[in-house]
């Protein structure tokens, strides 16, 4: 058959063209554009060329909040992962617990991110908080907001509650997908529980585990609200992470040229080691 | 290898079982040979798989006795049952290469690296994936797949049982002969006792010495093939087994003479039969006889299948299959008489007969 060739129909793809453009593509080059001038209001700009972007990575303040952020990262990842594995191997396969369970595990899930800050930030306040004030009650010295490791654990025990429902529930759904007959020659092959797990369930967890890996991993890389609510990045600086440091930089300061230029920074940052992350872990999968 | 009897099996899946009809498999009462290769056969949903469950470990009975040798193991685990068995779809351990799957029952059970190489490469030749040994086994198809699963049954020769649940589902027709083929000789070489489940006849009566048939949640009848076919116990068996099945016609009886409604034959024996009971009369298509004598039928198609033709016919208003050599001729005013040794009288589904 004679295929018709008529370039109108690319006008066809112009609606999402327009979309996309107003909603990712004209920001994202203000920004841009923002990150390579200089201004000084009145919608004077001067060129500034790789200025700002030298400035951002010369600075001790962009490295000190990317050292927090990838030590916050990989802190809830090799927690939440197999803690999320874990639950989910304990969780029942069938029977009136199932419902119980996974809208017992969504509930964190469907809470307002600045609204979990908010929860936490009074659960660990030590004059009404619960936990502060038992802790306190207890004479355990914790104080979240002078104790820069109190603010770190508090954080990190935050994003624990909130999210390993998310690894539990991919890892979950990756369990239940497993056939019976498995367990079943497992137990003629007199596999024991170890065995079951690490030749059966893991390697059909395995992509689900990647997936929320990856989302984990941006997640936490990218986290703001909560710090921002219960610590706003103290004490001193001790969790202020890139985000929380870019909106310092841009809404408090307001300058925009060197948020602009940290922006694209940590844009790529993550966008690199996300890349790293699904690289290294499909090859494996792929390897023979 | 083991002698496995079965006392007084029920088993319900669901809790409070009152009614019969709330066992998915009624009562079971029967004897595994040391040694033997049974077929259990069956529609879908009959109870066979439930049984071989039962068997293996896998599922607890809910009422009755397992023994292996005499020695009750009902409560014992697969792994104490020391019970091998295939399952319909391929079970293989992705992450693992072929020669790592076949080894893994070997090494859960601590048998030494040297014996596990040689048991190992002996299956690998066996299922013909010698080739494949260090492949990982993810890549296979199906039914090389479904090879692994086989001879990771087989791997270990000191097994109570091999029990076979339709293992031969996915493969193709001609690897499915030639893998029944290697474990009837397997059977023959190391005497394991087998019990072998499908639905399919052809596969049950090449494989086994003993066919067990279940309907039902039943065990109808036990018999070598050529019992199966020629004294069916139940009309169900009957029609079950062979192609075309039996024919079962609605049949009065008296003394020795049957009355069909078109015509009557007359037995070498007058069955005993209770009173009130639903009677028929039943004949293998292989038995019939058509001619210019007898009592009259209508045809109403003929099926060529090659060396033989299959004769739809009518016969007192009831469908009736024939079989005729490929040069038998169809007379035009078309006639049947019955084999007399052939008859089979049932009484309520099941065979009344003057002799066994």
């Amino acid at each position: 058959m004679e295929k018709t060739w008529n370039n109108k129909a690319w006008f066809m793809v112009l609606p999402v063209l327009v979309l996309v453009a107003f909603s990712a593509v004209i920001p994202l080059m203000t920004v841009v554009n923002y990150s390579v001038q200089d201004t000084f209001g009145n919608n004077e700009f001067f060129w500034a060329g790789t200025d700002w972007f030298t400035d951002v990575l010369e600075s001790d303040r962009f490295w000190d909040a990317l050292t927090r952020n990838l030590i916050f990262s990989a802190i809830i990842l090799a927690i939440e992962i197999p803690l999320g594995i874990l639950i989910a191997l304990n969780m029942p396969k069938k029977g009136l617990g199932v419902p119980f369970c996974l809208v017992f595990m969504s509930l964190p899930l469907l809470i307002p991110w600045n609204v979990v800050g908010t929860i936490w930030q009074v659960f660990g306040r030590v004059d009404i908080g619960l936990l502060g004030y038992t802790l306190a009650a207890l004479g355990i010295p914790y104080n979240y907001v002078n104790n820069v490791f109190d603010a770190w654990i508090t954080l990190i025990v935050m994003d624990i509650w909130h999210w390993t429902s998310l690894v539990v529930l991919l890892c979950y759904a990756g369990l239940v997908s497993i056939p019976d007959a498995y367990y079943q020659a497992a137990s003629i092959d007199g596999a024991s529980r170890w065995a079951v797990f690490r030749y059966i369930q893991l390697p059909k967890m395995k992509r689900v585990l990647l997936i929320a890996f990856l989302l984990r991993f941006m997640d936490s890389f990218m986290i703001y609200t909560e710090p921002f609510v219960v610590t706003g990045g103290g004490p001193g600086n001790a969790t202020t992470f890139l985000s929380i440091d870019l909106v310092k930089t841009a809404i408090g300061q307001f300058d925009l040229g060197p948020a602009a230029a940290l922006s694209i920074i940590y844009f790529l940052i993550i966008l690199l080691l996300s890349w790293i992350f699904y690289t290294v872990m499909t090859n494996s999968d792929a390897e023979n | 290898m083991a002698r496995i009897t079965l006392e007084h099996l029920r088993h319900a899946y669901g809790p409070n079982p009152k009614s019969p009809s709330d066992y998915s498999l009624k009562e079971v009462h029967h004897e595994w040979n040391d040694g033997g290769a049974y077929a259990l056969l069956g529609p879908s949903g009959c109870g066979k798989t439930t049984l071989l469950n039962i068997i293996s470990g896998l599922l607890q009975p809910s009422e009755g006795k397992i023994l292996f040798d005499g020695k009750d193991v009902t409560n014992l685990s697969t792994q104490e049952r020391n019970i091998a068995q295939v399952f319909q779809f391929p079970v293989i351990y992705d992450t693992m290469t072929v020669y790592d799957n076949l080894a893994f029952p070997l090494r859960n059970r601590k048998v030494p690296e040297n014996e596990v190489d040689r048991r190992v490469t002996e299956i690998l030749d066996m299922i013909g994936l010698a080739d494949r040994a260090k492949k990982k086994a993810r890549g296979l198809t199906a039914d090389q797949k479904q090879k692994i699963s086989l001879g990771r049954g087989l791997v270990r020769n000191d097994v109570s049982a091999i029990l076979f649940d339709e293992p031969l589902t996915v493969i193709d027709p001609h690897m499915k002969w030639v893998l029944r083929s290697q474990l009837k000789r397997l059977h023959k070489q190391f005497g394991f006792t087998m019990v072998y489940v499908t639905h399919d006849q052809t596969e049950a009566l090449t494989f086994a010495d003993k066919v067990v048939v279940m309907y039902d949640g039943e065990i109808v009848q036990i018999g070598t093939p050529a019992e199966l076919f020629e004294k069916p116990k139940h009309t169900f068996v009957g029609y079950f087994i062979g192609s075309p099945g039996m024919n079962v016609l609605p049949a009065k009886i008296d003394g020795s003479a049957v009355d069909l409604g078109d015509g009557s034959v007359s037995l070498g024996f007058a069955p005993k039969i209770a009173a009130g009971a639903r009677t028929e009369l039943g004949i293998r298509p292989e038995f019939v006889r058509l001619g210019r004598e007898g009592m009259p039928v209508s045809i109403t198609k003929v099926e060529d299948i090659g060396r033989q033709k299959i004769v739809r016919a009518s016969f007192a208003g009831r469908p009736l299959a024939i079989v005729v050599h490929e040069d038998g001729e169809i007379p035009a005013d078309p006639k049947i008489t019955f084999d007399p040794s052939a008859i089979n009288i049932y009484a309520n589904s099941w065979r009344v007969g003057g002799e066994g």
